[in-house]
């Protein structure tokens, strides 16, 4: 029986982990995640959890507590968000060197400097590079069966990897929404008992993990961690298949919304989707074929299907949260390389947007379709990339 | 089933850490890592900071490990192993494992005292059943002779090296023995390879005590000491007879001096036979002496007057 509830995006996470209810939690504070993880801490106080929480002194020791965990042999979370996840990040590439599939929520916000406690996805793309595998989730439904799916991912035999799981800081993790909850039961049953590999608490078969890898060895190992990538997708789709025949709802690699037929399009991840949706659905009232594509699995990157879903278009806006300063925004570089070699492929401009929390509003979506309007009909490019509603 | 303090019976226990290992001739730290191992009568797993120790003992695809032992970075050796003994009591508590396992972390100075301070500051604090043993040989020998907050004051290293400005480093060391027994854990203690019965006596006592544990342990090392491959055990020695590096535990707050030299020796016969310290002996540096004497005599009477405190 399917409980609707109306909570907050890092309510609805809480209590997927409470129903998952993992063997050990690293926990450590940090705007805007931290009301995810009190909520844990109260089931772990309450007895609603057997979990071990580890109360550790920085997101450093979490995430180094977290691999110790995992590689003793068991089933690992912790969750954090911008600085917190910038001063994980050496940690996140011996997670994932070391094939440990830790679940981690990642609530997006903004990276000093000037401080700025707001979403944006400089955080999680900062993290990009780090063997990760990405989930970005658009709202607190998505975020809770993103989560959900994760731990099937992660953990799969063929996988064994970490995932993040991208959900908006306050936008979504401090907004109240419907959100449909599945039973303890189902999903304890959908995730399934954690299967060890090569647990570093097997006394009889004693286990070296995190050796020193001289060049003779080094380049082999890492071209392992890149063909596994390509093993991602299949199993993500294979997942979403299980999760849609038990729960009802559907997910892909991406999201498309009346893109089909579409002459311009907008590529945007998370929260801004939704918003970006009802200007379609307006622009479409006008007359205008407009669409969405909104990538779901960020690492590994589906290049290829994202590029197939985009080549008839005239025109894209590529919406990055996050800049690469001196470079394009994230997301553009990606469907720029996903686009090159297509036969076909439409204009291609980039737009940075909602910085540190700044609203993305209907009219700023309005603006860029004018513009893909105006781009299609074959006015010239001003600048490939431009930054969206900045005060002058 | 405790094996006997005895060399007869030692000797036939199975080394843990084995040979076959790139340590250094001469160096301390595999002769600290053995002797904790054969002191350790229960099954045990091991974490390791990034250092000599570990870049050493685990290249893949080899190992000189014989227990399960696991290395991430440099400054979370603590971190590592509380999340490993953070698993193995949730599963204990799952009905999952039925074994009684112990938990050592090393690490060198440079992985302890500086960069790893933070992480076993808070695995002490969160309390944790482990021990902690920090191997200190004055410096970052790994990455060749650098400067730590547990090299002695005078001493060159690459740097803080002696030069006609600057006498090499003008900073006395940190003491993080003191550090760690503030945090109020029950068992903290100081240990050199040269008392090697009082060092496995310690790693005794800490592995029947629960919760957190720190043992300091002085581990030469001839290329950062500029010393002879054949004098780790004489030089620790010298070393403890000087008061330079005192043995003493302090359990559940009360301070044990477990060797006292029948005769304090001057602090040179420490610093004579180290190159580290040859400048010190030119006559414009002869003031690095005299201050290197006067700490060692303050923290040895500190150290005397704890212990008659109780």
């Amino acid at each position: 029986m399917t409980q609707v509830v109306a909570v907050t995006g890092n309510e609805a996470v809480a209590n997927a982990l409470r129903q998952i209810n993992p063997d050990v939690c690293g926990i450590y504070p940090i705007t805007p995640q931290t009301d995810m993880m009190q909520r844990f801490a109260s089931y772990v106080s309450d007895g609603k959890v057997d979990t071990e929480a580890i109360l550790v002194e920085s997101e450093h020791s979490s995430m180094s507590a977290c691999i110790g965990a995992a590689a003793a042999g068991g089933r690992v979370v912790t969750a954090t968000s911008s600085q917190g996840l910038a001063l994980m990040w050496e940690m996140l590439h011996i997670a994932s060197g070391d094939r440990l599939p830790i679940i981690m929520p990642v609530v997006n916000r903004a990276l000093s400097a000037p401080l700025n406690i707001h979403g944006d996805h400089s955080d999680a793309m900062g993290a990009r590079d780090t063997g990760w595998i990405q989930l970005w989730s658009e709202n607190g439904q998505e975020a809770y069966d993103n989560t959900i799916q994760a731990f099937r991912i992660g953990e799969h035999m063929d996988i064994r990897l970490p995932v993040m799981i991208c959900l908006d800081g306050f936008i979504i993790s401090h907004s109240i929404e419907r959100i449909e909850y599945l039973e303890d039961a189902e999903v304890q049953n959908f995730v399934g008992p954690y299967k060890n590999f090569l647990p570093l608490l097997d006394l009889d078969k004693p286990k070296s993990y995190g050796p020193l890898i001289l060049p003779d060895l080094y380049h082999e190992y890492k071209k392992a961690q890149h063909e596994v990538m390509a093993k991602v997708t299949d199993v993500v789709l294979d997942v979403a298949k299980d999760f849609e025949k038990m729960s009802g709802r559907s997910y892909g690699l991406f999201e498309t919304y009346k893109l089909d037929d579409a002459d311009i399009a907008i590529v945007i991840l998370n929260s801004a989707a939704g918003t970006t949706k009802d200007v379609i659905d307006e622009f479409r009232a006008k007359g205008v074929k407009a669409g969405l594509l909104k990538p779901r699995l960020f690492r590994p990157f589906p290049y290829r299907k994202i590029a197939d879903a985009l080549q008839h278009t005239k025109a894209v806006c590529v919406m990055d949260r996050a800049d690469s300063f001196g470079g394009y925004g994230p997301l553009f570089m990606e469907i720029v390389s996903a686009l090159y070699h297509a036969k076909d492929k439409p204009l291609l401009m980039n737009k940075i947007y909602g910085l540190g929390g700044r609203d993305y509003l209907p009219e700023h979506a309005e603006t860029v379709f004018s513009e893909l309007i105006e781009l299609a009909n074959g006015s010239p490019l001003k600048n490939v990339k431009e930054y969206l509603g900045a005060r002058e | 089933m405790a094996t006997g303090l005895k060399l007869k019976e030692l000797s036939k226990k199975e080394d843990l850490f084995t040979h076959g290992h790139r340590m250094c001739s001469g160096c301390g730290a595999p002769i600290v890592v053995k002797m904790i191992l054969l002191a350790t009568d229960y099954p045990v797993v091991a974490s390791n900071a990034t250092g000599c120790l570990e870049v050493s003992s685990c290249i893949a695809e080899y190992t000189a490990w014989k227990i399960p032992w696991i290395h991430t970075a440099f400054e979370n050796a603590a971190a590592t192993i509380s999340g490993v003994e953070t698993m193995y009591r949730s599963l204990k508590k799952r009905g999952k494992m039925d074994k009684d396992i112990k938990f050592i972390s090393f690490g060198g100075d440079g992985g302890t005292y500086d960069i790893g301070l933070q992480s076993l500051s808070g695995a002490m604090e969160r309390g944790h059943d482990m021990i902690y043993v920090c191997y200190d040989n004055g410096a970052y020998m790994n990455t060749g002779i650098q400067r730590s907050s547990a090299t002695p004051l005078g001493a060159d290293t690459t740097t803080c090296p002696a030069g006609i400005a600057i006498p090499g480093k003008i900073r006395p060391r940190k003491n993080l023995t003191k550090i760690m027994a503030a945090h109020n854990i029950p068992y903290v203690a100081q240990a050199s390879p040269s008392n090697w019965m009082d060092l496995m006596k310690k790693v005794r006592k800490a592995h029947e005590i629960t919760g957190p544990k720190f043992i300091n342990i002085l581990s030469p090392c001839n290329r950062g000491w500029r010393s002879k491959t054949n004098d780790a055990i004489s030089l620790s020695k010298i070393g403890v007879n000087t008061c330079y590096w005192p043995l003493y535990e302090i359990e559940n707050g009360v301070t044990k001096i477990t060797f006292k030299p029948k005769e304090k020796k001057p602090v040179v016969d420490f610093l004579k036979p180290q190159g580290r310290f040859k400048h010190l002996f030119a006559p414009e540096n002869e003031w690095l002496l005299t201050k290197m004497q006067e700490e060692v005599d303050t923290e040895w009477e500190k150290l005397l007057k704890e212990e008659q405190c109780v």
